[in-house]
Order: structure tokens, then sequence, then C-alpha cells
């Protein structure tokens, strides 16, 4: 993949789940044993050039999703190197089970993306929104989770879910213009998170394209004179335990996602500060196990208190 | 089409050998208890299979070998038998069935050293796999076909229907879909349970070539895998079969759906195979 400042900006206008089409269309020029999957979204996942350019690599399984695992999971048997993707409810909750069978327990090594998870299709409803598939795949043993912070990341994402060896589920948010986190090239590490700013007096740990507004919050916090450490925990399976222990010496670690707060980045950070003898309160940032009402992704981040000031109010109540 | 007796004889033979494993281990499961009658009403499928129609050979791993996957994975009493006649799986392991540690549930763990290339049992996920195989081999080039033994209590599942409509779609023709169709499920008849019909129509209907046949007419099925193979669809075959076929009490008795086999009943069993 090229990376400079002209396709971080186009990534960035066109957002992750287009984005994602464009890395695949790359990848698949170098990577013989490539196959992309997907159930009749081919738009949607900005497959249209890859389907025309690798008809031999792109398989569409119609509104299947069950079955797409499982042919996944054949190809896979065969030594083919697979990408799966759909919107992330189906790619994750409708198939789950023949994830837990073919990906978990026979560690089928199967890259999936989740296209339009947390909030983004909120106009449509709930059916489509996505605050669950953290929680639901994080107990699934083997499975790694990453939730790229920007398109640039998604990018990364991608690569590394495609020459990983185990399982991968590649979680995309946000919308088209997608804020840019990364405005270079930099290393990403499956496991490993990025610190984005310094601070001592709090750490906020997040995933996700909400990343930009614990970035925008924690330049409002400093002007309350609250030091905020920013972490983008674009990986939350395997948890970075090493960020969390070093952490602790903060007076507050805040968790920000957008899903739900039973399950996800929250609920892997506080499993494992649970075991240190000496660790700070910890405040849950994300959707509070309810199903609002609908409405376009800015009326739902601002329903569920994931805007900047909104992120920064609830830190200075807390800490 | 004339199939020779001698390959009959050896068939039979196989099927023979299959039974007295499939005791042998229904013996040794004990009070854990095995699913048997699944399993028996497969055996002349299976001994079709692996004694007459499937490539195969030494290696379990084989690149250019035809591929078998179990998607009712519980009769996989049929399935060790088989991979330890074909001498993937010594004779001594098939004792160490469903006990603790052991390589051989009471379904299938994906261990392609003994020849089973996927973990099954959760119903409705074989014929999938199976999809994704035949693609494979289609893409490779390679002139092998993959065979899916699914149950007919297993149809009730929706997601072999996924699977069912995408076959004919990527006009996999090295695909086999063979239904054991013993009209039992776990707790009664299809007809009580979940009648799934005509499955003959259903499947046809979905695009594929479809058979019926007795499932345990050893002529009958080799005409089948050798008559249909260069048909351009996918096959489904409808082998009517019953359910604990070959000894007198679990026959058609749904009791032995899973069940356990007693001394007593093992003996007779024994001298009932023939």
């Amino acid at each position: 993949m090229i990376i400079n400042e002209r396709n971080i900006k186009i990534w960035s206008t066109i957002g992750q789940r287009a984005t994602i089409g464009m890395a695949a269309l790359e990848l698949a020029k170098e990577i013989e044993n490539l196959m992309v999957l997907t159930c009749d979204v081919s738009t949607s996942a900005g497959l249209d050039r890859f389907r025309k350019t690798f008809p031999d690599k792109y398989l569409d399984l119609g509104i299947a999703e069950q079955n797409m695992i499982g042919v996944a999971a054949g190809l896979a048997s065969e030594n083919y190197n697979v990408v799966t993707t759909t919107f992330a409810p189906f790619q994750t909750m409708r198939c789950c089970e023949q994830i837990k069978v073919n990906i978990g327990y026979m560690k089928k090594k199967i890259c999936m993306v989740g296209i339009a998870s947390g909030l983004v299709l909120g106009n449509l409803g709930y059916t489509h929104c996505c605050i669950e598939d953290i929680g639901v795949l994080r107990s699934i043993p083997g499975l790694k989770i990453i939730s790229p912070a920007d398109c640039l990341e998604t990018v990364k994402a991608l690569e590394s879910g495609i020459k990983s060896k185990d399982p991968v589920y590649i979680r995309l948010t946000g919308s088209s213009n997608n804020p840019i986190i990364y405005k270079n090239d930099y290393d990403f590490k499956i496991g490993k998170s990025i610190t984005l700013k310094e601070g001592k007096d709090v750490t906020i740990f997040c995933t996700g394209a909400i990343v930009s507004n614990c970035l925008k919050a924690a330049q409002l916090l400093e002007n309350n004179k609250v030091s905020c450490k920013v972490v983008n925990m674009h990986t939350i399976k395997p948890i970075d335990v090493n960020a969390i222990k070093n952490s602790c010496n903060s007076k507050m670690i805040v968790s920000v996602e957008e899903h739900n707060v039973i399950g996800g980045l929250g609920s892997a950070i506080s499993e494992y500060k649970s075991t240190l003898l000496n660790s700070p309160k910890q405040l849950f940032i994300g959707i509070q196990d309810s199903y609002s009402k609908g409405g376009s992704y800015e009326f739902l981040l601002n329903k569920h208190g994931l805007t900047p000031d909104q992120i920064s109010e609830k830190i200075l109540k807390n800490v | 089409m004339n199939v020779k007796n001698e390959d009959i004889a050896k068939i039979k033979s196989h099927s023979l050998k299959l039974r007295k494993n499939i005791l042998e281990m229904a013996f040794s499961a004990g009070a854990s208890s095995a699913h048997f009658g699944g399993a028996l009403s497969i055996v002349e499928i299976v001994s079709t299979l692996f004694s007459h129609v499937m490539k195969i050979n030494q290696q379990p791993q084989w690149d250019d070998r035809d591929r078998f996957i179990l998607s009712k994975g519980h009769a996989c009493l049929a399935y060790y038998a088989a991979l330890c006649e074909a001498g993937y799986i010594p004779k001594e392991d098939l004792y160490t069935f469903e006990k603790n540690d052991s390589n051989l549930l009471g379904h299938p763990v994906i261990n392609r050293e003994i020849g089973i290339d996927f973990s099954n049992g959760s119903l409705g996920m074989g014929l999938s796999l199976g999809i994704g195989v035949s693609i494979s081999l289609k893409k490779k080039k390679k002139n092998n076909n993959v065979y899916v033994i699914l149950g007919d209590g297993e149809c009730n599942e929706g997601s072999v229907w996924e699977a069912a409509m995408a076959a004919p779609h990527f006009k996999l023709n090295n695909l086999f879909a063979i239904i054991d169709k013993n009209n039992f499920q776990q707790t009664g008849s299809g007809e009580d349970i979940m009648n799934t019909n005509n499955m003959m129509s259903k499947w046809n209907s979905f695009g594929w070539e479809t058979t019926e046949l007795d499932g345990h007419n050893i002529q009958q099925l080799c005409e089948f895998f050798i008559s249909k193979k260069d048909s351009p669809k996918p096959k489904a075959l409808i082998a009517k079969t019953v359910k604990g076929k070959g000894f007198s009490f679990s026959e058609n008795n749904n009791d032995w759906h899973h069940s356990i086999l007693t001394k007593k009943l093992y003996d007779q069993a024994l001298k009932e195979l023939k």
C-alpha cells in the first residue's frame, strides 16, 4: 500500500468501509491465495472495483452469512487466505455459532470485517447499529479483535489481519469524512496500543472512530487543568496489559467506546485492572446497556454522551 | 450399470468391519452412551465411499484425496470405524472413544493426522464447508470430489438450505450431498417433530441432480456414485435408511439414538453380525 498524504486524505474522505475495499484491492495484487467473500454488500464495503478487477478472488454468497462463514472455512482449509465482510451485526451475531465452531474451535484462519459497526447507521435503527459485536466475539477463544481509529489504521489493520496467522475480526466504525488521527505512516502491531497524547492525571483508553472525540475532549480538559493521556486501544483482544499497568499511576482510568459498556473495551480493561493490587477507579463511557431511539450518527453520539464536550464533562465530574 | 460381484463383496465385508468397530466403541463408551442408531444407518454409505468410491491412500493428508465431511457429526462412530479401516486410526485408539483427553469424542474434532478435516457436531454446518472445499478444488483444477453426509433431521436447520441454494449457483459438480433419510431425529420421527416432507422435490427445486435409493443397497450406491460423477450439477442423494440398521434390538428403534450398549446386548449384537 502506498501511504502518503494524498491517499490518507482520500481514505479519510471515503470513510473506513470504502477504504477497506481499496485496501483489499491493493493487497490482492500481492497475495496470490487471497479470497474476499461478501453477502450482497459489495458496494457498501467498497468492493465494486475489487469484484471487477479480481473476479477469481471474489465470491458473493448472497444474503446468507452462516453459509459465508462455512464456505470461508472450507476455503481456509484448502489454504486460501480468506477475508469475509458484511455489515457488523450480520458478520458477527447472525453467524455467531459458525464463527465459534469454524474460526474459534477449528482455528480456521479467516479475517472478518464488520462494516458500519457502532452507531453510524442509526437512521436505520438498531437492527443495523452494532453495539454488541466486541462483547459477543471476545468470549470466543483465539480470535483477535481490532477496531481502527481512522482510515490509515483501517488499511494497516486489514494488512495485519490478512497476514496474521490467527483469525481476526476488524470492526469498522465512523462515517465518511472520518477524522484523521495518523497524518503519517507509523508502526502498527496487533495487540500493541498507541499513546496519542501524554498526560498525568487521567488516562483515556479509546477505540475506533471515537478516538478523535477523545483527543478533542482531552484538549478541553487541558483548558480545565486536567492533564489527560489518550491511548488508542486499536486491539481489544488481546488487550495491551502493559498499557493498562502503566496507566495505574493516573488518578482515574476512562474507557470510551461506541459499544455497550458491558462486554467491550471497558470490560476488557477492567478484567485485567481488577487483578492488580493498586489501581485507580474506572469511568465507563459508552452505550449504557440500552437500545435508544434511532437517529443520525451525530444525534446518537450526543444521546449516548460521546461528543467531546460530554466526554470531558463526565471526566471532570468524576476525577 | 454392472457393478462387479467382487466389489460388492468387498464393500459388504468392509461394512461388517465398520459395524464391528462401532460395537467395540459403543460398548467401551459404557455409561457415557453413544449415538448408535444414526451411525448404523450410514454404514453402507460410508463403506461404499471409503472402500470403493473415494480416492484415498495411506496418507490422510494426501493433497489429491477426495474429501469427506460428516456434517451429522453425531454419527462419528461410523466415521472413526472407517478411518480405522483406512489405517489412519490404530485399532486400540477406538477404545478411547469419549474417554478423557481422547482424540475421538462424541463428535468429530478436526485432526488432519487421522483424516478428520473438520470439527462437526453442531448441525447444519457441514455442507457450507463442503462448498468452500469444492470451490477450492475447482480453483486448483483438481479432479477430486467432495462427499458430505447430512441427516434428514439435520435438514431442519436453515443453514442447510443456505448451502443448498449456493452449490448449484456455483455449479459445483464435484460436490455430493448424501442425506441419510432414516426418518427419525433425536426425540421422535421426522413426521412428528418437523416434517421435511418431499426431500426429492426440495433438493431438485434448489437445482441439485437428485436421486433417491436404498441407502443400504451397495449395488445401488455404487451405481449412483459412479454413474453421476460426470453430471454437470451438484448431486444430492436421498438415501432411504433404517436407523440402528444391523441389529434386531436397534433397527427403527429411536431409543437407540443415543444409548448405552450393555454387555448382554453387545454379545447379542456380535452374534447377529453377518
